[in-house]
């Protein structure tokens, strides 16, 4: 920034703090849907502690969150409630899939689960495993950030 | 309790009826009754004070595809005045798969029935609430016969139906304009 002060400030871009902003506190919709919850509800306690990388306030409404993190197999069912979830989330908002179940139906492959979530909604981050341990889903958040931070504004 | 001398005397109790007493690994007393006097086997077998298996513990069937007939609906019966366990058959044909509902006798059958008919596409006749269970209600097919394809590929549905008539939803419509304007 060529600009010189003499009292202590920083200059900055509006985009870079917008960015910033919405990369440090990604807040999560409740939205467990089989055992990757559980793992998920691991990584947002104190032994995992997802609060380092200011995701914890899981919301319970959509209309307050930023992420959804599609934690489990989807049925076909169910698929028609996570896409009016996913509509009540107000822009920006961003999809984590969580799992082999949620990413490409995993083990089930078979008429009752929906082959992959990306068919409902459009997904950011996939994290692989079956469950993924905490650590995956903190490193597909911590993705989630850098391509926030990516994210033009215009 | 004996099969062959449960048989007999339900024989004595329901003319007409048919009965068949059947050997089971487990030693649980079980026997086939015949479609058309479920419901008046359901009665005794519910009201006789030598019986009273008051307790319908299961409801579900198995379907023998390519066999004919083709399922058998297997109830499973607890007395709890005399510590009774009561294991009912009925085989039905493929092409004719009904009964008459027993969800009079014991009410826990209503959503037993309903998973039976939502899975197998078994009709209870008289069913006081024949909706599916357990799939989206425009389901087509019956998921737990043989001859359902495991792998089906179709898109899935992202909206649900209006759960209300085209009239009902306008009339709601136009009462929440109302009580904004207020």
């Amino acid at each position: 920034m060529g600009l010189e002060f003499d009292i202590p400030v920083l200059t900055t871009t509006v985009e870079k703090m917008v960015q910033w902003a919405r990369r440090s506190s990604i807040w999560p919709v409740t939205f467990g849907l089989a055992c990757c919850a559980i793992e998920m509800m691991a990584m947002s306690c104190s032994r995992y502690d997802i609060a380092r990388f200011g995701a914890e306030v899981f919301r319970g409404s959509p209309r307050q969150s930023d992420l959804m993190i599609v934690a489990g197999r989807l049925s076909r069912k169910m698929a028609p409630a996570l896409r009016r979830i996913y509509d009540q989330m107000p822009e920006p908002k961003w999809v984590i899939s969580m799992g082999a179940c949620a990413s490409i139906g995993g083990v089930f492959d078979n008429y009752a689960l929906v082959q992959g979530v990306d068919q409902i909604v459009p997904v950011d981050v996939y994290v692989p495993g079956c469950p993924p341990r905490p650590e995956s889903l903190i490193y597909g958040i911590v993705q989630l950030q850098r391509k926030i931070a990516q994210q033009h504004l215009s | 309790m004996d099969s062959t001398t449960l048989v007999a005397s339900l024989q004595e109790s329901i003319a007409g009826a048919e009965f068949e007493s059947a050997a089971s690994v487990d030693l649980q007393t079980t026997i086939y009754a015949s479609r058309d006097h479920v419901p008046a086997v359901a009665r005794v077998l519910r009201d006789r004070p030598d019986l009273r298996f008051a307790f319908l513990a299961e409801l579900t069937a198995v379907d023998f595809w390519p066999r004919e007939p083709r399922f058998e609906l297997v109830y499973i019966l607890v007395s709890i005045e005399h510590r009774l366990r009561l294991r009912m058959k009925v085989r039905l044909h493929g092409e004719d798969a009904h009964v008459r509902t027993v969800s009079d006798v014991w009410p826990a059958a209503n959503w037993l029935e309903r998973e039976v008919w939502d899975l197998f596409g078994i009709v209870f006749d008289g069913h006081p609430d024949p909706r599916r269970l357990l799939m989206p209600e425009d389901w087509e097919g019956y998921p737990l016969r043989k001859d359902y394809p495991v792998q089906i590929k179709m898109t899935p549905r992202t909206s649900e139906p209006l759960q209300v008539t085209e009239q009902e939803f306008r009339a709601n419509l136009e009462k929440d304009r109302l009580a904004r304007r207020e």
